[in-house]
């Protein structure tokens, strides 16, 4: 059905051409939005004879079947009438709005908004699953906030889209998850499945919370008590969207959404509960309060949330032709309502502002647009032979005849016929106030008749009114009897409850309410005004004023200081408290497995006797070292030595528990550890300063201590396992397969040399990070002054010079041997990088950079190149990456070299290491130098 | 010729092209004749298109079902070092390359020549990341994530002049913190090695099976251990207070770059948790802070004075969602996870350069204060207001269908309710956050006047254009990536096959056999 | 004598932790080289390490895990240690950096008031 599917998506088209105009074209935008609302409306006429003969009509493509969403379109009689609505009034209203806006105003990002919006709602009533209907409500909400925001200057219109946005955005979540919800009652979001699947939802243990979340929906978006505040502060929109939005379509989404799920949720206790209380307490305070506004479309929205009311009433009322009355009123509500946005429209364009105790007495300056604007009044305040009339009369009508328990059964008729009373008595007054009343105040412009074209529309709208009240059963019978059937049934060809369209049923009950409700609204008009005189009032009490606004603005100014308050409490951006919450977690993470209780495993017997006396000694001086770093933190200087003098211990540790490689890199990354600590503490205080003596160290303490015994009991708990490892491979692989009989090194440059590519890749990184950084750091003024002074010891120079031959000799040695004794790359490198380091200390950067150069980066790229060489070159034989091989070459002195592949690697982890700790080591020496 | 080459090395490819990238560049960078410097953008970003053309192609093998194993050295798992290939890491490695294309194409734009060694260091961080996505290796693992630390520490400390001083700040808060959690990482493998006596991890997940009760307490120790550190890099309560200022201070295409670094984190909770340790392990731990992170980024992001610290709490709540996804650990839930992840990486990097765009539009001021803005808000606002509705998972965007997947699959569990109410209202609050952001930056009026339009490159509206198609098309093409997140989801729940893979592949018997010779040579002797 | 090494352990890491929690970055570095130490012990421990066994092969026996130390451990120990050294030198450059930056070497480059 592939106009169904033009029909949904020539308003996005439309709008994506009109937003590629420029501000200024006014016409063009107009012109081709008018195209694609009058087209739309085409379309939907052109699909009235299959609707009406009973058809519905589908289109669908799969889009994310996972979620059970589907691009999927349904038009029934419901679906049907209301894209007439909005392609219908649509049409009106561009056309209304190429003359209402102004020049100044950049038309085509209305009218792209506008489109937006259009495609937006035709989606929602379109939609066949669920999922995609609540995609199109949340960008109903999300287009309306870029219309009330048109104006976006000023503050009430930011602020009234905001609302908007934020009150009908949460009831789409809820009604996101109430979908779901369905969904996962009836196994499916399409339409057909659910509404046929009424019975099982209602006999779900969900169906409340499922009912409750829908509900939510609909009446955050058809303005129902207490979420109707949003919709007067809407009305800083221009007046055109308020009379398509905000009282046409959008806000009609709530109750379509009603009718639409009607099948599937309602005829319950819950739904009649619950919907109705809602509906008639919207409908009192919405009529009431319209009474007292002073503002033209604050009274038009306050007159249109109680019209919301009324129609939600009857739905809950749960039954037949109750449904049967919303439907109806839905349509008329539209119309009348429509008109008088405008009609106040074109009254606020003419005379300049809004407010009723200025603007007076106009049907001498526009008699015509008067007119106009007193019949749809008389159709909103349900003067006979009116379309209001009509459904006001049914609608009283169903207030009386349903059969509700206790309080309900008087309480209906009574609530309706108040409501009544009040809205005729606002309607009086939009008349009286605006039309009568004597002559306008001081009015910035002089009134007069608005262009032909934009009063059209209001004409037409009225017509329509006036039409529907004289012959019903002709002009809307037919399209009432369809949506009807669809609300009622979900579909087509499902008999309907005995109801006529006339205008006259005798003298009866209703007759008699809407009789008093209408000579009780005139007489509490005209008393108003005689004893309170309304103009006076400046400011009405409470939320009659405001209309729950102030709450609104007052819980967001609270949620917004609370925000910052709960933020600004957990990040104090102080890294002390987000270590210790990492160590708390830590220790927390560590002990949990064993709150079970019960010993973890059982544990080695502790003997001390095969610790020979001097390992003891070692270790407790290692101890008493570490102790003495931590108690002598304060003086930098002796707390570097100290750790040295651990880091030697462990050193020690290493050479005793058989770690020969271990230990040569421990020693030698100390030495230069030390090294780079002393050469930075030149550019830091000497010593800590004394803390605040507060409880944190305390703190801190205990997170320690806790630290300390959950690692050792760790530790204790692995060293009295059974060892269970994959190890004896490397022994026995290494010399057959690696080639070398170091096994530590062959497990480094092969069977993990991959590990050790991304060693150096790291060591790499870090020397790079160092010099980007280092490189042009200007030494603040503030700060000491580095010492280079040239008094550097002869016999140092000397010494450096001749050690500087041999260490290179050495290296090499170690390069070369690693892959069977103790050495190999990374400790070859060092080696030879403390030389050189020498050489600097004895010489001076200037000497050194002068011989040795003082940019050692190319070495770590050579290196990483080379390391990584490797490894691509046995791809070149066909094995994976990094794979070895090896030879016997026979060195004079050095003896059988294993010029393995892996050596090549090898070569590069040296490259990089030499480069890497030079440029490391010269880019803090080089701060020494200061800014010279 | 390229299908064998994927076919035989292509686990190992998507490491070692940036690795010689990364050298070559390093060289040139650091060369003396500046005919050889020009070179270093145009080397950049050939070898990035190439890692993106590269990971296409993996991840079109690797939609294919079966896992790829890869033997460094041609040594037999687990002694030797391996790689694996599956749906989930091929999706990483999409996903990377396509946010480095777009934040090098925008450094490009001139953040790139703002300090030394950008593009190399840029390169090894993608190796890092490549890396940690492809190993099926823990040792290896933790080099990895050495290797992108150090290379994003460098990366954040890129920049001259402006907010020098917030950068090295955050970067001290950063380097420690992150150092800290390395060491907690040496501890937790040195435990497992301690107690299963390996570090593959396909044979891990086998010996897992075999522990006695007792060492299996040892193990979940661990495992939890484990936890903790990759809930550093994924930015989970209560460990994510590092995060706001970092990625605040960082430069804009760091910030997008960075945008992938706590899914990392996230992808390592994954992995352990479905291929070795089990969900169980973490719950109920990981749920319920995932949906405090999530609820406090919330907050966080309705706080925000500052457009750059609003989009650092997206990036929080969108790891706060994924983590909520993989602590549930249903099938269900991880597809759905999975599907979100897509669209939140892109969006984040999206944001990240949004924000930077925006505060030049204002003269530099990223404050949420009115303030006047160059060359109108139209465009940037039409940016922001998709990119908002992205990021805040609401419809017709990705981020919503993520959202709705994860509600959908999460409702019948026993966190179900939370879930949805979390979710829901964390969405409103990102939702109300942006809105107000939105309405400050482009709609409040202000005095004074526009600053001049800076004279940005072409590279900033590519690089952002391009994400933006790649945001838009998440959502028109999500049924395919749906079918595609599911299958990988499946794929992590049912281990055995990536078991069978890295622990059956044998070495290769290449056409010159190295070993065979040895073996003679061996024999000769 | 696996005794001293835990404690050796324990305390290095309580001392390590308690110095990272300090204040100052310098103190921080102390910690976290310290730490450094307790972890690669840790790391080196789960090895079970013993006296005279040096994982270095002789071509004619077959050496198994009966009489040789286990190589692996050590063999993640060497990288630890060389990434720890590498990533502590960078920290110390941020550092000497940041204090010259912000004008104190406070962790949150800021003077504590």
């Amino acid at each position: 059905m592939i106009a169904l599917l033009l029909l949904a998506a020539l308003p996005w088209i439309g709008a994506v051409v009109v937003a590629c105009l420029p501000p200024a074209a006014r016409r063009r935008s107009a012109w081709i939005a008018g195209a694609v609302a009058v087209a739309t409306t085409a379309l939907v006429l052109a699909a009235a004879p299959a609707v009406f003969g009973g058809e519905v009509l589908r289109f669908g493509v799969p889009w994310l079947p996972a979620l059970g969403l589907d691009f999927g379109l349904r038009l029934d009689g419901l679906a049907w009438l209301f894209a007439l609505l909005i392609t219908g009034i649509g049409a009106l209203v561009v056309l209304y709005a190429a003359w209402y806006l102004d020049p100044a105003d950049p038309a085509p990002r209305f009218f792209t908004f506008l489109l937006l919006f259009m495609g937006a709602m035709l989606g929602v009533v379109l939609a066949d699953n669920l999922i995609l209907l609540v995609l199109f409500w949340e960008l109903t909400s999300l287009s309306s906030f870029l219309l009330i925001g048109y104006w976006h200057g000023r503050s009430d219109a930011r602020e009234g889209a905001r609302m908007a946005l934020t009150i009908t955005g949460a009831g789409g979540l809820c009604l996101l998850a109430g979908a779901l919800l369905i969904g996962h009652i009836t196994g499916s979001t399409k339409l057909d499945v659910v509404l046929a699947a009424g019975d099982l939802i209602r006999a779900h243990p969900l169906y409340e919370t499922a009912l409750l979340l829908v509900l939510l929906g609909a009446f955050t978006k058809s303005a129902q008590f207490p979420f109707h505040f949003w919709l007067p502060h809407a009305m800083a929109a221009p007046t055109p969207v308020s009379a398509y939005l905000h009282s046409a379509t959008m806000v009609k989404a709530g109750v379509f959404l009603l009718a639409r799920l009607y099948p599937a949720l309602g005829g319950s206790e819950p739904w009649f509960w619950v919907v109705s209380l809602v509906g008639l307490t919207t409908l009192l305070v919405g009529a009431y309060t319209a009474i007292f506004q002073h503002d033209l479309k604050g009274l038009l929205a306050y007159s249109t949330i109680s019209h919301l009311g009324l129609i939600t009433l009857l739905f809950g009322l749960d039954e037949p032709l109750a449904v049967v009355a919303g439907v109806f009123h839905i349509i008329n509500h539209a119309t009348f309502k429509a008109g008088l946005f405008m009609s106040a429209g074109i009254i606020d364009h003419e005379c300049g502002t809004r407010d009723m105790r200025r603007i007076n007495g106009l049907l001498k300056y526009m008699p015509f647009t008067a007119t106009l604007g007193m019949t749809a009044a008389a159709a909103m305040a349900g003067v006979p032979l009116l379309n209001g009339f009509l459904s006001k009369e049914m609608f009283f009508a169903e207030t009386v005849a349903k059969q509700a328990s206790g309080v309900m059964t008087w309480l209906l008729p009574a609530g309706a016929t108040l409501a009544g009373t009040f809205s005729v008595a606002y309607s009086v007054r939009f008349v009286h106030d605006v039309f009568f009343n004597g002559e306008p105040v001081n009015l910035p412009k002089k009134p007069h008749e608005a262009p032909f074209f934009m009063v059209l529309p209001v004409a037409l709208l009225a017509v329509l009114c006036l039409a529907v009240g004289l012959a019903p059963a002709q002009t809307a019978g037919p399209i009432l009897a369809v949506a009807a059937q669809a609300a009622l049934h979900g579909g087509p060809g499902q008999p309907l409850p005995e109801y006529t369209l006339a205008v006259w049923h005798g003298v009866n009950l209703p007759l008699l309410m809407s009789a008093v409700a209408t000579t009780g609204g005139v007489l509490l008009y005209f008393g108003l005004q005689r004893f309170i005189n309304l103009h006076r009032i400046v400011r009405l009490p409470g939320w009659v004023h405001s209309g729950g606004r102030d709450i609104f603005m007052a819980l967001q100014a609270g949620g917004l200081g609370a925000a910052r308050g709960l933020t600004g409490a957990l990040e104090t951006g102080s890294l002390q408290r987000y270590l210790s919450l990492l160590v708390a977690v830590a220790v927390a993470a560590g002990t949990w497995p064993f709150l079970g209780g019960g010993p973890a495993a059982p544990l080695a017997p502790v003997r001390l006797d095969e610790a020979g006396f001097g390992v003891v000694v070692v270790a407790l001086i290692g101890i008493a070292a570490t102790l003495g770093t931590v108690l002598s933190y304060r003086h930098r200087l002796l707390a570097v030595v100290l750790m040295g003098a651990v880091g030697l211990v462990v050193c020690l540790t290493f050479v005793w528990f058989s770690a020969p490689d271990l230990a040569l890199t421990q020693l030698l990354v100390e030495v230069v550890t030390v090294v780079l600590l002393m050469l930075a503490l030149r550019w830091l205080p000497p010593d800590s300063p004394t803390e605040p003596a507060r409880w944190q160290p305390w703190l801190h303490a205990a997170l320690a201590v806790a630290a300390g015994l959950g690692v050792a009991a760790l530790a204790w708990f692995v060293l009295s396992r059974p060892t269970a490892s994959i190890s004896d491979y490397f022994l026995a692989q290494s010399l057959p397969l690696g080639g070398g009989s170091n096994a530590v090194n062959v497990i480094i440059v092969d069977f993990r040399g991959f590990d050790t590519l991304g060693e150096i890749a790291v060591f790499g990184i870090a020397a790079l990070v160092m010099h980007a950084l280092l490189a042009d750091f200007e030494a603040p003024r503030s700060l000491p002054p580095g010492d280079d002074s040239d008094r550097r010891p002869l016999m140092l120079q000397l010494a450096s010079r001749m050690v500087l031959p041999f260490a290179l000799l050495i290296s090499i040695y170690l390069l070369l041997r690693g892959h069977n004794q103790p050495g190999g790359g990374f400790i070859a490198g060092l080696v030879l990088a403390i030389a050189l380091l020498l050489v600097q200390v004895a010489h001076g950067q200037a000497w050194t950079a002068a011989r040795t150069g003082s940019d050692y980066r190319g070495w770590v790229g050579w290196g990483l190149l080379i390391a990584a060489g490797t490894g691509v070159a046995s791809g070149l034989f066909g094995s994976p990456f990094l794979t070895s091989t090896y030879d016997y070459p026979w060195l004079p002195g050095v003896g059988g070299v294993p010029l393995a592949s892996a050596a090549a690697f090898d070569l590069g982890v040296y490259l990089v290491v030499v480069g890497g700790t030079m440029a490391m080591l010269l880019s803090i020496a080089h701060l020494s130098r200061g800014s010279r | 010729m390229t299908a064998g080459l994927l076919a035989t090395h292509g686990p190992v490819l998507p490491v070692v092209l940036p690795l010689l990238a990364g050298a070559a560049l390093v060289l040139l960078e650091s060369a003396r004749w500046p005919a050889l410097r020009r070179w270093v953008p145009r080397v950049s970003l050939a070898a990035t298109l190439l890692l993106l053309l590269l990971a296409v192609q993996l991840a079109a093998r690797a939609a294919g079902g079966d896992v790829q194993p890869y033997l460094l050295g041609n040594w037999p798992a687990p002694y030797g070092i391996a790689l694996a290939l599956d749906r989930l890491g091929a999706l990483m490695l999409l996903l990377t390359a396509l946010v480095a294309c777009a934040a090098l194409v925008y450094a490009l734009g001139g953040d790139a020549a703002r300090g030394l060694h950008f593009h190399a260091l840029f390169q090894f961080q993608l190796m890092g990341l490549n890396g940690a996505f492809l190993t099926a290796d823990l040792f290896n693992l933790f080099v990895f994530f050495e290797v992108l630390l150090a290379a994003s520490y460098g990366l954040l400390l890129h920049g001259r002049g402006a907010g020098q001083r917030e950068r090295l700040r955050a970067s001290v808060h950063y380097v420690i913190f992150n150092l800290a959690g390395s060491s907690l990482f040496l501890i937790a493998l040195g435990l497992i090695y301690g107690v299963a006596g390996t570090l593959n991890m396909a044979d891990l997940a086998v010996k897992m099976a075999a522990l006695p009760a007792a060492d299996s307490r040892l193990m979940q120790a661990a495992a939890l251990l484990l936890l903790t550190v990759f809930a550093v890099k994924a930015a989970l309560l209560p460990l994510y207070f590092w995060l706001p200022d970092t990625y605040a201070a960082a430069s804009a295409p760091v910030g997008a770059l960075f945008a992938i670094m706590t899914k990392v984190g996230v992808y390592a909770v994954l992995r352990v948790t479905t291929l070795i340790f089990g969900h169980e392990v973490a719950t109920p731990f990981l749920p319920v802070l995932a949906l405090a992170t999530l609820a406090l980024a919330a907050v966080g992001a309705l706080a925000a004075t500052h457009l750059r610290g609003l989009v650092a709490y997206l990036v929080v709540a969108s790891a706060g969602t994924l983590l909520l996804a993989a602590g549930l650990g249903t099938e269900g839930t991880l597809a759905a996870g999975l599907f979100y992840l897509v669209n939140s990486t892109l969006v984040a990097a999206l944001w990240f350069l949004l924000a930077d765009r925006i505060a030049a539009a204002r003269g530099g001021s990223d404050l949420l204060q009115s303030r006047p803005l160059a060359g109108g808000w139209a465009p940037l606002g039409a940016v922001f207001f998709i990119a908002a509705v992205a990021v805040a998972g609401v419809p017709p965007l990705a981020g919503f269908m993520g959202k709705a997947l994860l509600l959908q699959a999460a409702g019948p569990t026993p966190f179900g309710p939370w879930v949805v109410a979390g979710v829901l209202a964390a969405s409103l609050a990102v939702m109300v956050a942006l809105a107000r952001a939105g309405s400050i930056l482009f709609w409040e009026p202000s005095r004074g006047p526009a600053p001049t339009a800076s004279s940005g490159t072409a590279a900033h509206p590519l690089a952002i254009s391009g994400l933006l198609v790649a945001v838009l098309c998440a959502a028109a093409a999500a049924g395919p990536l749906a079918t595609y997140t599911g299958a990988a989801a499946r794929q992590l729940q049912q281990r055995d096959g990536y078991i069978a893979a890295v622990l059956g592949a044998r070495p290769a018997a290449p056409a010159w056999d190295l070993r065979q010779e040895m073996r003679e040579r061996q024999g000769a002797k | 004598m696996l005794l001293l090494l835990t404690l050796g352990i324990g305390t290095l890491t309580a001392c390590g932790v308690w110095l990272l929690l300090r204040a100052r970055s310098f103190d921080a570095i102390l910690g976290l080289t310290l730490l450094s130490y307790a972890v690669n012990l840790f790391l080196f421990a789960s090895g079970r390490p013993r006296v005279d066994a040096e994982p270095i092969l002789d071509p004619g026996s077959v050496a198994t895990l009966a009489q040789i130390t286990d190589p692996l451990p050590q063999a993640l120990v060497l990288t630890a240690i060389v990434i720890a050294f590498a990533m502590t030198a960078l920290l110390l450059a941020i550092a000497l950096r940041a204090r010259a930056a912000t004008g104190s070497d406070h962790v949150d480059g800021k003077e504590p008031r």
